[in-house]
């Protein structure tokens, strides 16, 4: 009754051709770009990998073996577990994890400051200068990274110049490089939501506070992140849903022993040609991820629709 | 509860980068005391109020609370409470943790905070209302429970911030009898900074009048009314008809005033402007329209004032006349509604005629804008 209420004034206000035309685009962008291209991954991820020739063929029915390779590798007796893709994948979500943590310590102190001090020429400043790195393709980031943390790298030249290692420290093969590559890729995507919410709190909710004698971090406990916490959901969401599927920075940072699961995912579609297979990875790590958000927003009492805003 | 505790403000002067926001100001309240800082917007009061609780120092002078020297104590640590002028309610706390928050931060456990915090909702008649957010309450209800949360810390002192410039014209008139109650109950001293002249003059003991970050006169909201001390006094608290002119005798404490429309004029020179005045000087004389009464004086034409009718306009309780004043200014007469049809016709030439001793004159300054 209300949706339909929407509609019939979404018409009135737009007009029927302009209505229609936006109302065409709405629905293109969602069925082809969204709902049918998931669809087809599901599709496939419940195939054989045949020959073309097979294709469509009496052999072309659906099974659950891709998803079984991943718990159980190529044992058909699902006697031991396929440990090796199990561990990558545990690995990444827990990773993903600790990069979305560790941006939402980063982030908070800076987007307080900034939705603090209220429009000055400096906060400007300040977040076009955050922004302007960004402007630079992703790869190419992830590469300078891989420069500043090599082996002759800025970080080790400097260190060793302060005399504070005598060799350098393969910041690659210890991860530390892939852990600051994903954190730094995503960190806007943290940093703005939470600057949003931060900026709309009143300032007088902060002074009342503090009138009362709250000490600053109680001002923060009871005031300020409860009122940040769509935001900071909204950034964690974004954070740890790409840091988990992100691609780029494990290929160019990371250690030549750690794999992501991503990894894992291009490996079936590119280098082993089969997709069926890689299909199957992609879902159980979109499941899998949508399955912890919503659990870590149902912990911490955060509705989808704040989230939105 | 504790009892009025008295605030002084010693030769503050108040400073961002070159602007004066208050200068020189010298004000000692009484404990217990209703006192009211009143002016227009941007006038320094809300700065003053800051200077009290804290949030900001002083560039000089000093602020005593109970006789104590308050620079270097935050505003967490003053016997200060604040009423922000959007009240600050936290949002997604609800109405009693909202009210018992200064008793959270000083670590009282939940249930003697719950408990204060329902005495504070009878005292303010919100009973049973303490599990409600803030947003589900009234705009008169979010004003009391701003009040119980600031009463909650058991203050000295309490500062309101023109609480009530929010809410509708009704609920403003119920609420300044309200205030007035509550402060004659806790006995605490209120300091209220407001631009509505009917509010300051109904609930303070003491009013102090202030205009671009100076203090014109501090008195009784009576004497504020009756005797203003400044041009700005007389025109920015209540409705006044100003006379410009020159001083052409004085005998006493009244003077003759050459008008520059309406003749010779008779009028009480302003209580703290004797001795101020001299022979020749330029001089304002204000006349309030409740003042002036139909007719020529019978015993002096020094009080009389012809001129001729504008419009008049019906009040209700009374008629408004506007008059062909001085400087295209009006001259405004307020006449009681006893059942006439009208007063005057337009264009009528009318005489009227006021007591000199409800005239007052004082050397020409600066007016309120309007």
């Amino acid at each position: 009754m209300k949706k339909k209420m929407i509609f019939s004034n979404f018409f009135k206000t737009n007009g029927v051709i302009m209505g229609s035309i936006l109302m065409g685009l709405v629905g293109f962008w969602l069925i082809f770009l969204i709902v049918l291209p998931q669809l087809s991954m599901l599709d496939y991820s419940f195939r054989f990998n045949l020959p073309p020739a097979d294709v469509g063929g009496p052999k072309d029915v659906y099974t659950l073996s891709n998803y079984q390779f991943l718990i159980y590798g190529s044992d058909d007796t699902h006697q031991t577990y396929n440990s090796v893709d199990l561990k990558v994948f545990v690995r990444t979500i827990i990773a993903a994890m600790m990069v979305t943590i560790f941006n939402i310590l980063l982030c908070y102190p800076l987007a307080y400051f900034l939705g603090q001090s209220k429009g000055s020429a400096f906060v400007r400043l300040l977040v076009v200068l955050l922004i302007i790195p960004y402007w630079i393709n992703e790869i190419l980031r992830a590469f300078a990274l891989r420069i500043i943390f090599g082996d002759s790298g800025l970080l080790n030249e400097t260190l060793m110049f302060l005399h504070l290692t005598s060799e350098p420290i393969d910041f690659i093969r210890h991860d530390v490089a892939l852990y600051a590559g994903l954190g730094y890729a995503y960190i806007l995507l943290m940093l703005f939501p939470m600057y949003n919410v931060i900026e709309s709190l009143d300032r007088n909710q902060i002074e009342a506070a503090r009138d009362m004698g709250a000490s600053w971090v109680k001002i923060h406990r009871r005031i300020v992140i409860p009122h940040a916490k769509p935001g900071i959901a909204s950034g964690a969401t974004m954070v740890f849903m790409l840091s988990a599927g992100a691609l780029a920075a494990p290929q160019i940072l990371g250690g030549p022993s750690s794999l992501w699961f991503t990894q894992l995912v291009y490996q079936w579609f590119n280098d082993s040609l089969n997709w069926q297979q890689g299909a199957a990875y992609a879902i159980v790590l979109l499941v899998s991820t949508i399955t912890i958000v919503l659990t870590v927003m149902r912990i911490f009492k955060v509705n989808m629709g704040d989230i939105g805003k | 509860m504790s009892s009025g505790v008295a605030v002084n403000l010693e030769d503050i002067w108040i400073r961002f980068g070159d602007f004066v926001a208050v200068r020189d100001a010298n004000v000692n309240i009484n404990g217990g005391d209703f006192f009211s800082f009143l002016g227009p917007s941007g006038c320094g009061k809300t700065t003053i109020l800051r200077a009290v609780s804290g949030f900001l120092d002083p560039s000089e002078g000093r602020v005593l609370i109970g006789g104590k020297d308050m620079a270097g104590i935050g505003p967490n640590k003053r016997p200060t409470a604040l009423i922000f002028q959007n009240l600050a309610l936290f949002p997604l706390m609800k109405v009693w943790e909202n009210i018992s928050f200064s008793m959270e931060v000083a670590g009282i456990g939940a249930k003697e905070r719950r408990k204060r915090a329902d005495e504070l909702l009878d005292m303010i008649a919100l009973e049973g209302q303490g599990d409600k957010l803030p947003s589900e309450l009234s705009g008169g209800q979010k004003q009391r429970v701003a009040i119980a949360r600031a009463l909650c810390a058991n203050p000295d002192v309490l500062l309101l911030d023109e609480p009530l410039s929010a809410l509708d014209l009704k609920l403003r008139q119920h609420m300044r009898t309200e205030l007035r109650e509550i402060q004659k109950r806790v006995g605490i001293t209120f300091i209220y900074i407001t631009h509505d002249q009917g509010e300051a003059l109904t609930m303070s003991d003491n009013v102090a009048v202030m205009k671009a970050g100076v203090i014109d006169q501090i008195d009784s909201g009576h004497n504020i009314y009756d005797h203003p001390a400044t041009p700005f006094v007389a025109s920015f608290v209540g409705e006044n008809n100003v006379f410009r002119g020159k001083i052409k005798s004085i005998n006493g404490n009244e003077a003759i005033v050459s008008t520059n429309r309406s003749g010779d004029l008779l009028s009480r020179i302003a209580p703290a402007q004797l001795g101020n005045l001299n022979v020749g000087d330029d001089a304002m004389m204000f006349i309030r329209p409740e003042v002036l009464k139909l007719g020529p004086a019978e015993e002096s034409s020094k009080s009389t004032i012809s001129a001729d009718v504008m419009n008049e306009e019906f009040e209700g309780n009374t008629f408004s006349v506007f008059l062909e004043g001085d400087g295209g200014k009006s001259i405004k007469m307020s006449v009681p509604n006893a059942g006439q049809d009208h007063i005057s016709s337009r264009g009528e030439n009318l005489s009227l005629h006021y007591d000199p001793s409800n005239a007052v004159v004082m050397p020409a300054g600066e007016l309120a804008s309007e």
